[in-house]
């Protein structure tokens, strides 16, 4: 399956290990990435605040760059990306007069073509017939979905499934062997982008979804957002600070336990970029593959603090 | 030589804005056949009524075209000025300039054209009309109400009151619908069975009342005056004449363990069972889908009980049929359960209820004795959340209309909790208080001020459970949009009302027509609120849109008032707007050839067989006879007639052919 990626700025800094992961699966699952050229920033966050033409705008040029390289569908696996490129691509067929105005100031030809997917939708492809032949080791350890905000809403816009109660990732979790949990905060706000502004507005609201995660018995947190991840992961000092105790639970994007259960290394998942380091409580039957880890279960607090 | 007038209406603004009818006036003066050709501001008015008679007379006219809007707004106003100046009402027809032209285009020249082509179309048509007479029929004096709720129950008791008989079909094994479910009734918290059950009995007692409980409305046929309705009695496995209602049977079934419809699953019932108490009738019915006997083939415990003998296992379902007047649904509604709100849990909570669940809690029949306990545990709950708007006026629900009784209920839910647990905190979550009736804001300012309710205007986003506890997330929009989490023992949901299952077939089988969330649709929004579009057959209650038990009321008597009002004519006319076989003279008689095509075809059985004999009474030739009292116009046997000797009165092939060519 030839599939068009968009990367965006993340997945080549603070999320490598997402860009990593996905790279690694898509290799096993016979997906072939075809990058869009020339990409630019998509706006995420700061745009859309700012300026409605600019904000759709960058996002335009992304589509327009994808629909030259004769990309049909576009994987966005960045939840942010994908927001603003599905939310974009829905506008601008909406409206014919928008889209001609957004393509003169891009000044590229713009049909808004390409189909843009999250990182679900397409590994639901693969797990919805079953992926059992590929599974080598199942993950199976207790997770707990976390969605995020932007993945499924607006649902007017993106149509993808239920919007207070998801499921598709916890169908994919379900297929490498995982057992997802129900737990409260799947689509709650981590604080996004005021991870670098209000970083105590992060710990609070990070802090009740790690808090509940835990309590409810994950043994990992799953995200298929780099941001989501970046307040999980990289704010767990600050959260532990706000909350007053320690949480060792590791969170892994869903491309990484995907590939752990289709037997990749830890090292091509990049499991040591991350901040809490990936180590379970208790080690699962069948050859753990993250042994290599040390054995400290004390997360490893964000050095660098508050702005 | 025909004499045509067309009178052009600017509806106001509706017409007149867009199309320029006096141009278009003009135009038409011109076509063939044409003598007056006039426009005017109103022309349903008197005056503009007054315009189209005078032109009759003074002009001798043979033919009326109004150029106005959809004929099934105003053809029967136009049709009886030109019968009342002496012209055949069917010399009369209307170019809808409004739905089809007006409406939907803008305002150019091409509009006024296309005005202009409406009109030449209906003046093609009107010089080939011919003079038509209504059909009379006989009305049967007998009305059949759908449902037994406080809506078809009043409607029942007024027409049979009005001395008519009345058949009453009630799905469930008793009557009574969701009001004998209430615990207390807003503004005046008098007791919803005080003031209901009396009515049951009365239904039930009324010599012009028949009563089919435990039934359901097989297929309807005919039409206004003249309906065939065949009504299933489900099987009851009792024997009604024999059963005194001693309950013997339901206290020793060993399956007690079934959730109770009455008590919206908070209680549990037998699986032989009596729905409550007040029940009317006081019979009972075996759920067959739960008896032990029914599922395994043993048991009979019931039967080795009952002491008259009435239990009856072979009891087989049973159709009756009734001739009909006139029909009036009053079919009801269901409330959404907890399951519909993920956010909410999903109906995962125990103590995440419906406010139909809370009526039961708080009422004295109820599963609790009226004693406030929660699902969950029966501890009395602390603190409970009344969300209003829980699924009504939301479009992500799919459900855009307000469900019109929830603000007074919740009112009332906080209320009657605050009563019973007067230590309790009550929070109502709304995004606006919609009180207007006689009485109701007062309530509302009473549940507030008095009984110290706490109103919070903002939705609730989540729920979920943590140490026994609801917590209950939301916002306090009035308050700077401050989040808000409120830990609850107990959430009542005023969950959106939703039509009753079963209602888009229902609509199918009574042949009206229903609007997207399965609500009947009322014939006028405002001047026919209880019509339907077929005639003969009303609607009263919820079944048409949410509303109150007052209201209910209100329009069920407005439903028996013209079913009362149809009744006390001995015969209708109808419109003749009928299929006809073709007559000739001899030796051809008829060009039918017999071929009874149109036997199969026809979807209301009206084909009937005519046999031509000569004057020594040989058989000449089998032909086609439409039956003028079943035919409903369709045209299905015109299309399918192979030798064209089939018609449709009133829009007959040369008309319509004409009107196409007239483009």
């Amino acid at each position: 399956m030839r599939l068009g990626l968009y990367p965006g700025c993340s997945l080549l800094g603070s999320s490598r290990e997402y860009a990593e992961s996905l790279r690694a699966v898509a290799a096993q699952l016979g997906i072939e990435w075809q990058d869009v050229p020339d990409w630019n920033c998509c706006g995420a966050s700061a745009a859309h605040s700012l300026n409605h033409d600019l904000a759709l705008a960058l996002p335009a040029r992304i589509l327009a760059q994808a629909e030259k390289a004769g990309i049909e569908e576009l994987a966005v696996p960045c939840s942010a990306c994908y927001s603003r490129l599905a939310i974009t691509r829905h506008e601008l067929l909406a409206d014919e007069k928008l889209r001609r105005k957004i393509a003169g100031i891009i000044e590229m030809d713009l049909e808004c073509k390409p189909k843009v997917l999250n990182v679900l939708e397409v590994l639901t492809r693969f797990t919805a017939g079953g992926l059992s032949d590929k599974v080598r080791q199942p993950f199976k350890r207790k997770v707990a979905c976390y969605y995020g905000c932007y993945l499924v809403r607006p649902h007017k816009v993106l149509k993808f499934d239920r919007v207070e109660d998801p499921q598709s990732m916890d169908e994919i979790m379900k297929a490498v062997g995982a057992d997802p949990i129900d737990w409260a905060y799947k689509t709650e706000c981590c604080g996004a982008g005021f991870s670098v502004s209000r970083t105590d507005l992060v710990a609070k609201l990070s802090g009740k979804i790690v808090d509940d995660a835990v309590r409810r018995g994950a043994e990992a947190i799953v995200v298929a957002c780099p941001m989501c991840h970046v307040n999980l992961d990289l704010r767990r000092g600050a959260i532990e600070k706000h909350k007053g105790r320690q949480y060792s639970i590791p969170v892994l994007y869903i491309s990484q336990v995907v590939g752990l259960a289709l037997g990749l290394d830890d090292q091509a998942l990049g499991m040591h970029r991350h901040i809490v380091p990936v180590v379970f409580s208790e080690p699962r039957e069948a050859g753990c593959c993250c042994a290599g880890h040390g054995e400290a279960a004390a997360p490893v607090g964000a050095t660098e603090d508050e702005h | 030589m025909s004499r045509i007038g067309v009178f052009v209406c600017h509806c106001g603004e509706n017409i007149g804005a867009t199309v320029d009818c006096a141009a278009v006036a003009k135009s038409c003066g011109d076509l063939p056949g044409v003598v007056v050709s006039t426009d005017y501001k109103y022309m349903c008015s008197d005056p503009g009524q007054n315009m189209i008679k005078e032109a009759i007379r003074d002009q001798k006219l043979t033919g009326v075209v109004v150029a106005a809007c959809s004929p099934r707004m105003h053809e029967p106003t136009f049709r009886r000025a030109c019968a009342e100046a002496g012209l055949n009402p069917f010399l009369c027809e209307m170019a809808n300039l409004r739905e089809h032209c007006s409406w939907v285009h803008e305002r150019t020249p091409e509009t006024t054209d296309k005005a202009i082509d409406l009109v030449r179309v209906m003046a093609e048509k009107v010089r080939r009309n011919r003079p038509l007479y209504p059909i009379k029929v006989p009305v049967t004096k007998t009305a059949l109400v759908l449902g037994g709720g406080i809506a078809g129950i009043q409607a029942a008791l007024d027409i049979a009151n009005a001395g008519h008989k009345v058949v009453m079909v009630e799905r469930e094994p008793s009557i009574g619908g969701h009001m004998a479910q209430l615990s207390e009734t807003f503004p005046t918290l008098d007791c919803s069975q005080c003031i209901l059950t009396p009515r049951m009995v009365e239904a039930a007692r009324h010599p012009n009342i028949t009563l089919y409980t435990y039934s359901e409305l097989e297929s309807v046929e005919g039409f206004i005056g003249n309906f065939k309705v065949r009504i299933r009695k489900k099987a009851r496995s009792v024997d009604e004449k024999l059963c005194t209602g001693c309950g013997l049977c339901t206290q020793k079934c060993p399956n007690k363990r079934i959730p109770c419809e009455f008590n919206a699953q908070l209680g549990l019932r037998s699986a032989i069972y009596v729905p409550f108490p007040q029940a009317v009738p006081n019979k009972p019915v075996i759920d067959r889908e739960r008896c032990t006997f029914f599922l395994k083939g043993k048991c009979k415990v019931c039967e080795k009980v009952c002491p008259t003998k009435a239990i009856r296992y072979d009891q087989q379902d049973e159709i009756v049929e009734h001739d009909i007047g006139a029909i009036v649904a009053a079919t009801g509604y269901e409330v959404k359960g907890t399951d519909f709100f993920p956010e909410y849990g999903y109906g995962k909570y125990k103590d995440v209820i419906t406010g139909l669940q809370f009526e039961r809690l708080a009422s004295a029949s109820g599963p609790t004795q009226g004693v406030m306990k929660r699902p969950s545990d029966g501890k009395t709950p602390e603190t409970v959340v009344f969300i209003a708007c829980a699924g009504s006026r939301d479009p992500a629900k799919g459900i855009d209309y307000c469900s019109k009784i929830c603000c007074m209920y919740t009112a009332k839910h906080a209320m009657l909790y605050k009563h019973k647990v007067h230590s309790g905190k009550a929070y109502v979550f709304y995004m606006d208080i919609r009180a207007g009736g006689k009485m109701y804001e007062e309530f509302v300012r009473r549940a507030i001020e008095e009984d110290g309710v706490k109103y919070v205007r903002g939705r609730v986003a989540r729920i979920y459970e943590e140490d026994g506890q609801l917590i209950v997330k939301g916002a306090d929009t009035l308050l700077g949009g401050e989040p808000l989490e409120i830990k609850a023992d107990m959430v009542v949901l005023a969950s959106a009302m939703v039509a009753s299952p079963g209602a888009e077939q229902l609509a199918q089988t009574l042949k009206v027509s229903y609007d997207p969330y399965y609500f009947l649709s009322e014939a006028h929004p405002k001047l026919k609120p209880v019509e339907t579009n077929t005639a003969g057959i009303m609607v009263a209650g919820a079944c048409q849109a949410p509303k109150d038990i007052p209201e209910s009321v209100a329009q069920a008597s407005a439903a028996a008032a013209k079913v009362a009002g149809l009744f006390s004519q001995s015969e209708l006319s109808r419109e003749p707007i009928i299929a006809v076989v073709n007559r000739s003279a001899p030796p051809l008689f008829s060009t039918c050839v017999g071929c009874f095509l149109c036997e199969s075809a026809c979807p209301y059985k009206a084909i009937e067989r005519e046999e031509i004999r000569g004057r020594d009474g040989q058989l000449i030739k089998t032909v086609a006879k439409i039956n003028a009292g079943v035919c409903q116009g369709c045209g299905t046997c015109v299309a399918l007639c192979r030798s064209k000797s089939i018609d449709l009165q009133g829009y007959t092939n040369d008309q319509v052919f004409a009107e196409v060519m007239a483009l």
